[in-house]
């Protein structure tokens, strides 16, 4: 690649936040049962949304496509539990709003669809037949972020893949689900990786986990030992497990400004995604479940749980003994970037790492109404992206949409530390959200304007020359 | 299960517990012990000075922002701060009436006529001072005479600078201190001076017990021991000091002074420390702090040994402070990912 050299940058900034991890650290991954109904919605994953394949009072089985796209960027969904499909209808969503889902009645029998089988030895297997096998069992990136992985694992020819990165960061507060898998199931996420690697043609591979889980670490150096993959250890530090910020400090690349990964040559997969791809190869299972950590001080029992997708929020906590007293606020994923609910009554998806209760308590702080900024600098100093967090949100506030462009407001990875660092607690990194949606939109404008404007031009020349 | 009060927010949804409050309360926590030590060398006269001061202070925030229509804020223990530092940058023997309309022209004019907390572009206290400066020098240059010195500060070398002091008074005060602290610009001053007197002898007072100096001044070493207190606390950054206090040094050696006895002696640390580390009147990023320092160390150095003023510091760091916008503009972090080469291979 030669893409290292001259690059080898320090990446400062993030925060410190309390781990708040011993919660559920040492509690083993117990698998519950599905309930009476699955709710399992046709978006689960960033790209296309799915289109229902099944319809009011069709059968279905563990493992049956329910809904899939023809799109590039998709992966379909599929059955959590066999039973029948009561209803395919807009549900609430726990990314927020309403979207199209399947309602399946659990017949509490988990008959596997008999079209899964166990696909040939992946060593066998050509990169191209792993990604569509990959694409097939409806796997998409486990972290939270639910891109779909054989999007991931299909880079064009011109950005050659030397290195595979296993994110086992889990830098988010509260979070133990990759850390259960790596202690747990160490064998089986290093298979998964391995098969990520072949899919990709990259010799290298790296396993990253954050020195704040030392018997993660010794598990999967044990377990590595004479595979040539290696183990790095990286500081405790929030937002470590970012794509960009774990590509920085393990190998010293930088993601160009609007690029991925593979620009530089990486690809970095969840422990979460590994793990649930050498289960479709040695089990032929699709992605129908996963590990959620469901925690938090109003938790009676805080566990990492093996979910049956479509799950609502409130069966889960119910698994683990439900509340002490009324939560504040619950959240799907961590405290720093996961999305506060309204309701429990949202199911897993597949971008669900975490169920977050807070107690009013925890959850209470006051925002200022009109950004306040003392020019600390804090959050300048957090910011793992070298931007300046205040000028973004005093600038997306003022609506000074050209000033945002030149501070490459884009560049933002949302991670939140300079929010969580704020002594005024100005809430910059929802200004900046804003602000870049905003500018996305008012692209899009711009170009939708432009082209209308040129099919103008040119039906008016064509009249003219007919004329 | 009660659904309907739970609370919708972005993320983060958990926050760092500093605030405002907490950040001031640690400045005016390090300043501490160095203010209480003053009040002992000084006595009631720099007591009145204090509380003159940060009454002074307090009026202007309250009286504006009432006047504004704008919520008080005096809870935040900013101006309770800008009082305490301007306090402690005046000497010991002020009337008391020129101290409180300093602190009353630092939070008004230094400070709310901008837009209050966060806004200002020059030190609040340094405007309060340097209102106060230029409206009464005679008042400042005999503040410093002749301090109640106590037991440790009596020795050979006290007794030479006050009598230096107390002759320097008269004439042309502000000259003397500059010779006085100044010790090998070597000319005999107004009352004599005597000649080639050796700056190391100065140290341990200056660290100790200084009678001469403002109110703040009254130890070096304790206003060190401050400074690392709000850096371990990472209240302060530790680029913007050591710059500063570098630089001096550094150009101080080179024009063939002796560079502790110039970091010791006047305003230089407590400025370095605690004025020029103010976080709205300078810069934001860490290699603009770098820039920003050492060109308080040039400004400083240059009304030192240059100019007819004994106050380097204070108008160092008032030019200085015009300059940070400028330096915020042009000296950015080092942004993620600018990288040229890459970046035209993901655009083609």
């Amino acid at each position: 690649m030669g893409r290292t050299s001259g690059l080898l940058y320090r990446i400062r900034g993030g925060v410190h936040p309390p781990s708040s991890k011993d919660l559920t650290a040492e509690k083993q991954i117990r698998r519950i049962e599905a309930p009476a109904t699955v709710t399992i919605p046709m978006r689960q994953h960033i790209g296309a949304p799915c289109t229902p394949r099944v319809k009011k009072g069709d059968e279905v089985l563990v493992g049956t496509v329910i809904g899939d796209s023809e799109a590039f960027v998709s992966a379909p969904i599929h059955s959590s539990v066999s039973g029948k499909v009561v209803q395919v209808a807009p549900q609430p969503h726990p990314a927020g709003g309403e979207v199209l889902a399947a309602i399946i009645e659990n017949d509490g029998e988990y008959r596997r669809d008999p079209s899964l089988a166990p696909p040939s030895p992946w060593e066998d297997m050509q990169p191209e037949e792993i990604r569509k096998e990959v694409r097939s069992a409806g796997m998409v990136g486990l972290g939270g972020a639910a891109f779909p992985t054989h999007v991931k694992l299909s880079p064009p020819r011109e950005y050659p893949i030397d290195t595979v990165i296993l994110n086992g960061a889990e830098c988010e507060p509260f979070l133990t689900s990759d850390y259960r898998l790596l202690l747990e199931e160490p064998d089986a996420v290093l298979e998964g990786m391995r098969i990520i690697m072949r899919a990709v043609g990259a010799r290298r591979g790296i396993v990253a986990v954050e020195d704040n889980k030392p018997k993660a670490i010794k598990a999967m150096e044990t377990c590595v030992r004479g595979s040539g993959i290696e183990v790095a250890s990286l500081r405790t530090r929030y937002p470590q497990g970012a794509e960009k910020v774990l590509i920085a400090n393990l190998l010293h690349r930088e993601v160009p400004s609007g690029g991925l990964p593979m620009h530089v040559g990486v690809v970095v997969n969840n422990v979460g995604t590994a793990y649930a791809i050498a289960r479709r190869f040695s089990e032929g299972m699709p992605l129908v479940e996963r590990v959620v950590t469901v925690t938090g001080s109003v938790v009676r029992e805080p566990s990492n749980l093996m979910v049956p997708l479509g799950t609502g929020f409130s069966h889960a906590v119910e698994a683990c003994g439900g509340f002490t007293e009324p939560p504040a606020k619950v959240i799907m994923g961590g405290p720093m970037m996961g999305l506060a609910q309204y309701t429990l009554e949202v199911p897993v998806v597949k971008g669900t790492s975490g169920i977050l209760a807070l107690s009013w308590k925890e959850a209470r702080y006051s925002e200022p109404a009109e950004p306040v900024c003392i020019r600390c600098g804090r959050c300048v100093d957090v910011c793992p992206m070298g931007l300046i967090p205040t000028y973004l949100g005093t600038y997306a506030h003022n609506e000074k949409w050209d000033l945002l462009q030149r501070l490459h407001i884009e560049d933002c990875i949302e991670c939140g530390c300079c929010t969580y660092t704020c002594p005024t607690k100005n809430p910059l990194v929802q200004l900046i959200k804003t602000g870049k949606a905003e500018l996305a939109r008012r692209r899009q404008h711009a170009e939708r304007r432009e082209s209308e404007n040129r099919a103008a031009a040119e039906k008016s020349e064509g009249a003219g020359k007919d004329g | 299960m009660d659904e309907g009060k739970l609370i919708i927010s972005t993320s983060p949804h958990v926050r760092d517990p500093i605030n405002t409050r907490r950040i001031m309360c640690h400045v005016i926590a390090a300043l501490a012990p160095v203010t209480v030590y003053a009040l002992v060398i000084h006595g009631l006269s720099a007591l009145w000075v204090l509380l003159a001061s940060i009454a002074g202070a307090m009026l202007g925030d309250f009286s504006m922002q009432k006047g504004r229509r704008l919520p008080v804020t005096l809870d935040d223990c900013s101006a309770l701060l800008t009082g305490l530092l301007l306090a402690l940058t005046m000497p010991p023997k002020l009337p008391w009436w020129v101290a409180g309309v300093a602190g009353l022209a630092a939070t008004v004019l230094g400070k709310q006529m901008f837009g209050g907390l966060g806004h200002n572009i020059f030190n609040p206290a340094l405007v309060g001072r340097a209102v106060a400066f230029v409206s009464w020098p005679g008042y400042f240059a005999a503040g410093y005479a002749k301090s109640a010195a106590i037991g440790i500060a009596n020795t050979a070398a006290h007794k030479t600078i006050q009598a230096a002091v107390d002759v320097a008074s008269g004439a042309s005060p502000l000259a003397a201190m500059k010779i006085v602290y100044d010790p090998s610009t070597s000319p005999i001053g107004p009352g004599g001076v005597p000649r080639g007197i050796v700056a190391s002898t100065y140290y341990k007072p200056l660290l100790l017990a200084n009678p001469w100096g403002c109110i703040g001044e009254v130890s070096a070493l304790l206003l060190i021991l401050g400074g690392i207190y709000l850096v371990a606390t990472r209240v302060i950054g530790w680029r913007i000091t050591v710059f500063y206090v570098g630089t001096v040094a550094a150009l101080t050696a080179i024009t063939g002074r002796d560079p502790l006895f110039y970091i010791l002696a006047g305003g230089l640390l407590i400025g370095a420390v605690f004025m020029a580390t103010d976080y709205t009147t300078s810069p934001l990023a860490r290699r603009g702090k770098i820039v920003y320092g050492i060109g308080l160390g040039v400004v400083t150095w240059l009304l030192r040994f240059w100019s007819n003023n004994p106050e380097g510091v204070m108008f160092a760091i008032l030019f200085m402070n015009a300059l940070v916008p400028l330096i915020d503009r042009y000296i950015m972090p080092r942004r993620y990912g600018r990288v040229k080469e890459a970046e035209e291979a993901v655009r083609t």
